[in-house]
């Protein structure tokens, strides 16, 4: 169903890239493709683009559907469209699927040209700093010389303070949100039994399980239960799930009762069909590898530096993955450099997932900043 | 708490503020402030508000403003990271005034405090009619206020001197005259700048 502020039906569009992008890992990927769409209208002088960069599992389809009989709409459709916090009718937003992805831009799932075979495990591990710097190829390729603002929430904020850090002059408003300077151990740990969920599942095989026609479906399954855990906060689950059961009665028996068991293996189900496990294991990979400061969060100050956009950070109350302190982290560097800064603390009870939800002053927030930048030159 | 109108007290800090200093204002309410001190000094501002529909009010009125509970103390803030810092018409309504004022002292260079003067002859004349005070200063029912430290001239200059901070400068006024003649008595709103000794 399409409601009234829809970006209505959408299409992605591919941008192939000849020239060679070199990597963290010292390798580099001759050529690629990135998969993206845009929603509203690049104006004249090029200045009204919003990049948004999404996280571990997100993609770059946004807002919209893709036909009329889609169940669900792009990601982040709460946000996008015309009248929405970050309104099409006043900016050009852009959405693509990051590199390594599983949603269309080149990945483990793509052919290796060298090779004419899937990639599997010989697809490079990729950091948010490779990511940021195909990003920018694309912004290039589009014509444009400097965004209005980059914006993303959890990973996808990540993506955003390294644009600010890497490419100073190629955007004028920084929006991070839910996100932190680098993860804690507590986080890497999580990602890790993620990673050895699907690593140790037999139909990994190591990565290579294409064209045996295999699936992983075991450990990207635990992978994305344990995620969905960590993303809720415990008040959340108390109130959508309590101890609620789909019978009367203990069944006695180890199929999923209790209505958390269901919601979990339903998310799981839903995610085997549409995300692949390399990707995964990489995609957490780069989360763990992110860390402007080198281990050291004193050295934020001195990396922001270079910094020339503004920056509004917002974190949520209940978010134990990325807490609002790891988001004062980030302020108090930006203010350690007279860097222009508007920092919320949302009263949210759903946890690290909150960015995601329509919340109204959380919109309220987004839909106040965006339009300050739209009226600013 | 603070208004949309410009206001005397608002040329009196303004005064005191050189221009394009870095100012920091405590429980900034919806900017207004720092809005004038924008346009009058060309300063740099920011504001730290606890409350999210002020901090929102802000946001629109074109302010940094930093969502925190100034009772946590000013830690995500350097050593002298201000020329100034602004507590204004709130002191009265925290907890820990040893505390703030401290980290204000870390924090700037200088600092202005101002506060509603609960010495003020209409303030005691209800007292005197057995009433707590309500006045344009104190707008709130004993109720509903959010003020639990309120203090007269003569106590915060003797809290200051206790604490070894120093006067720089005092205005006192009442509606939009300044008061010399008996500040404690006759003053409504008392207005201080103020260094660490």
């Amino acid at each position: 169903m399409q409601e009234k502020n829809s970006v209505g039906i959408v299409k992605e569009k591919i941008f192939k890239s000849e020239e060679s992008l070199p990597l963290d890992c010292g390798e580099k990927l001759e050529e690629y493709e990135l998969v993206y769409e845009t929603y509203g209208t690049l104006n004249s002088k090029k200045n009204n683009a919003v990049l948004v960069c999404h996280a571990l599992s997100g993609n770059h389809h946004l807002a919209g559907l893709y036909t009329k009989k889609d169940k669900y709409p792009g990601w982040w459709d709460n946000l996008i469209g015309p009248g929405k916090p970050l309104d099409t009718k006043k900016f050009f937003v852009i959405g693509v699927n990051n590199l390594g992805g599983s949603h269309g831009s080149t990945g483990p799932k793509s052919i290796n040209p060298k090779t004419k075979k899937s990639w599997g495990s010989k697809f490079p591990i990729l950091t948010v700093n490779d990511w940021v710097n195909s990003q920018k190829k694309l912004i290039s390729h589009l014509g444009i010389k400097k965004l209005k603002a980059v914006i993303g929430g959890s990973l996808g904020g990540m993506q955003a303070l390294q644009w600010s850090i890497q490419f100073p002059d190629c955007l004028s408003h920084t929006v991070v949100i839910a996100a932190a300077a680098n993860l804690t151990a507590q986080n890497i740990a999580f990602n890790e039994v993620a990673r050895q969920s699907i690593l140790t599942d037999p139909d990994f095989n190591k990565g290579d399980y294409y064209e045996k026609k295999l699936v992983p479906k075991r450990g990207l399954r635990l992978a994305r239960m344990l995620g969905h855990i960590t993303y809720l906060s415990n008040d959340v689950m108390k109130v959508k799930f309590g101890r609620k059961t789909k019978t009367k009665g203990y069944q006695y028996s180890f199929s999923p009762e209790f209505e958390v068991e269901s919601y979990l293996n339903y998310q799981a189900d839903k995610f085997v069909d549409e995300f692949d496990a390399n990707t995964y294991i990489r995609m957490t990979k780069a989360l763990d590898y992110f860390d402007p400061a080198k281990n050291n969060i004193k050295n934020l100050s001195q990396i922001f530096k270079k910094i020339k956009s503004e920056f509004l950070v917002i974190s949520f109350t209940s978010d134990w993955r990325f807490s609002p302190d790891r988001s004062k982290e980030i302020v108090k560097a930006l203010l350690d450099n007279n860097i222009k800064v508007s920092y919320a603390e949302i009263d949210a009870a759903s946890g690290h997932d909150a960015f995601l939800m329509s919340n109204d002053h959380y919109h309220s927030i987004l839909k106040n900043y965006f339009m300050k930048i739209f009226n600013t030159k | 708490m603070k208004q949309n109108n410009q206001r005397s007290d608002f040329e009196i800090i303004s005064n005191w503020i050189n221009e394009e200093s870095k100012v920091l204002d405590l429980g900034c309410g919806d900017g207004s402030l720092l809005n004038f001190l924008e346009i009058q000094k060309k300063i740099t501002g920011f504001g730290i508000e606890k409350d999210k529909d002020n901090w929102l009010l802000s946001l629109k009125n074109n302010i940094d403003v930093i969502q925190m509970d100034l009772e946590a103390g000013l830690s995500g803030f350097e050593d002298n990271s201000f020329d100034v810092v602004i507590l204004s018409k709130t002191i009265q309504s925290m907890h820990n005034i040893e505390a703030i004022m401290k980290e204000m002292h870390r924090v700037g260079r200088e600092v202005i405090v101002t506060f509603p003067n609960f010495g003020y002859w209409r303030d005691r004349i209800q007292i005197l009619m057995g009433h707590m005070p309500i006045s344009d200063e104190l707008p709130y029912q004993w109720f509903n206020t959010p003020n639990i430290h309120l203090c007269t001239v003569k106590d915060f200059e003797k809290f200051c001197s206790h604490q070894k901070i120093k006067v720089l400068d005092r205005v006192v006024v009442t509606k939009n005259l300044s008061i010399n003649f008996c500040p404690n008595l006759l003053g409504a709103l008392a207005l201080y700048r103020l260094i660490k000794k």
